[in-house]
């Protein structure tokens, strides 16, 4: 098993003394080595939550949390961060720095690797360029190899990131809303070029999704949160549509209905 | 009537302080003051006097340069410690350990008790250690200097954007590689900087500490206006504006590498 929760309970980051809702509610799941998950629900679900949470970004107020058959909370703090180096975070806009090139921040995906000797040297004379040329060639980006960051447009930008993952050693991708700034076509890709490499390095693939169909037509699994609780957890031949409809329904009448739903329900069928 | 009451509370200080301007305008003082200024121009610019000049700004420069390095020295490490920026702890639980906030607190202290002294009190200390001489400037500037710049380097850490580095090191990196490829790409002019504003300053300091016999191009100045040499004074002015302008041009010139 990659990764197994249990009971896992985690607060919001911010109100740590407030009454608010925790953001985590009683999560229960387990995702085997290799598994390809699409994570679903409406916004503020607790998704990109989970998501640092099993990449050991965010400690559980409670409940059981193994990732690779150890709990990472009950090793040493350096032990611990050992462990990242198993998983890669990709949060939703990439934080590369403007003013890099692309050919660093792909590379960064290699940090842990590296000695830090090795980085400090690699920031004169990229060490391993060919990689991250033919990591930024699987989104046609490879023509920006030495392109400085905020040249890029907010899609190369995204794939940028995504190049990095790439070349990170992860045995987990931890991926939040991959397809944010992407036409459809580049988002087909996108998912492509995940899976496969997840395939490939049978890496178990989480992701975050708001194109529902997409989830459903790409990922065997697909998990869905609202409210900090999973709703349901399915193989994604037995999600109905009402499911999603009711995943999705707007119970906050407080809030302006129609900008809500016009963010979230692209191309559901609501 | 405020006013008044401001003038009544200010006359017993005033009283107190000797504050007497009109003597600026008496007889006796307008002529010193019109001999020292007339010597001014033209400025001193006989062959030996210029090579003695030249000699005395270089060991300004030197002193300052010196000083600076040193001071960077000890400032970088130190900012590593006292910055929260990269603590792995922090981005956990959003607070770091008890060890972490020791060890930053008290390179927090230190700093602030090297910048605490002024560098005229450190020279005037190692002057009194080491002799007169250019070694009692040099050791004033770094220990003051890198007081301020590991205090300023830190804070320009802090405030800029700490997406980048927060996300490689979630991601597994350690946390100086996550400073280099993380943090630096987006403070790197403003470290430059303020580093480069501090060597202008570390060049002003050394004529300062000059004055108490730390060197350079200070300490001729003190025996130029002890002999009321105006020439000579004007010279060594003139020379001062030369090398802040230097200063700003290679700040200029490092600011535009760098964005």
């Amino acid at each position: 098993m990659a990764f197994e929760l249990r009971g896992i309970q985690v607060r919001h980051a911010v109100a740590a003394h407030a009454e608010v809702p925790d953001a985590l509610h009683d999560i229960t799941l387990s995702l085997a080595q290799g598994e390809q998950v699409a994570l679903i629900g409406p916004s503020g679900a607790g998704k990109t939550t989970l998501l640092h949470t099993l990449a050991c970004a965010r400690r559980a107020e409670s409940g059981e949390f193994t990732a690779f058959a150890v709990a990472p909370w009950l090793m040493s703090h350096a032990q611990r961060h050992a462990l990242r180096a198993r998983f890669f975070l990709a949060p939703q806009t990439p934080p590369l720095p403007p003013r890099q090139r692309v050919v660093t921040a792909v590379l960064a995906g290699r940090l842990p690797q590296w000695s830090f000797w090795q980085a400090i040297t690699s920031l004169i004379r990229p060490r391993e360029a060919g990689a991250a040329h033919a990591a930024l060639a699987r989104f046609n980006l490879q023509d920006k190899l030495y392109a400085r960051v905020d040249r890029l447009s907010g899609g190369e930008r995204q794939r940028c990131g995504m190049a990095r993952l790439l070349l990170s050693k992860a045995d987990a991708l931890l991926v939040d809303e991959p397809l944010s700034a992407l036409d459809p076509a580049l988002s087909l890709q996108m998912l492509a070029v995940l899976q496969q490499e997840a395939h490939a390095r049978n890496a178990t693939l989480v992701c975050s999704l708001h194109q529902v169909e997409l989830a459903l037509a790409h990922f065997p699994r697909v998990i869905a949160l609202r409210e900090g609780r999973i709703v349901f957890d399915l193989p994604s031949a037995q999600v109905t549509p009402d499911m999603i409809n009711a995943l999705y329904q707007n119970e906050h009448t407080t809030l302006p209905e129609v900008a809500d739903k016009a963010s979230y329900c692209m191309g559901t069928p609501c | 009537m405020v006013a008044l009451v401001a003038l009544l509370l200010l006359w017993p200080m005033l009283q107190a302080s000797e504050f007497q301007p009109w003597i600026l305008f008496d007889k006796q003082s307008l002529s010193a003051t019109w001999q020292f200024l007339s010597g001014f121009v033209p400025p001193a610019h006989s062959p030996e006097f210029l090579a003695m000049l030249m000699a005395a700004t270089w060991q300004t420069v030197a002193i300052a340069t010196a000083g600076l390095v040193l001071a960077l020295l000890a400032a970088i490490p130190l900012t590593l410690l006292a910055t929260a920026s990269l603590s792995v702890s922090r981005l956990e639980s959003g607070r770091m350990r008890s060890v972490a906030v020791l060890v930053r607190q008290s390179a927090r202290w230190l700093l602030v008790v090297l910048r605490s002294v002024p560098e005229l009190v450190w020279a005037l200390l190692f002057v009194r250690i080491v002799g007169l001489g250019p070694t009692a400037g040099v050791l004033a500037i770094a220990l003051t200097y890198s007081g301020m710049l590991g205090k300023v380097y830190a804070e320009i850490l802090e405030s800029s954007d700490t997406d980048a580095s927060a996300a490689l090191l979630r991601n597994g990196s350690g946390r100086l590689a996550a400073l280099c490829y993380g943090a630096l790409p987006e403070a790197a002019a403003e470290l430059v900087s303020y580093t480069t504003y501090r060597w202008e300053c570390a060049i002003r300091g050394s004529v300062i500490m000059g004055f108490v016999g730390a060197g350079g191009i200070g300490q001729r100045m003190d025996e130029s206006m002890k002999m009321l040499a105006g020439a000579e004074v004007s010279s060594m002015l003139l020379v001062f504006v030369l090398l802040v302008a230097a200063a700003d041009q290679v700040s200029s010139f490092m600011r535009k590498r760098l964005l």
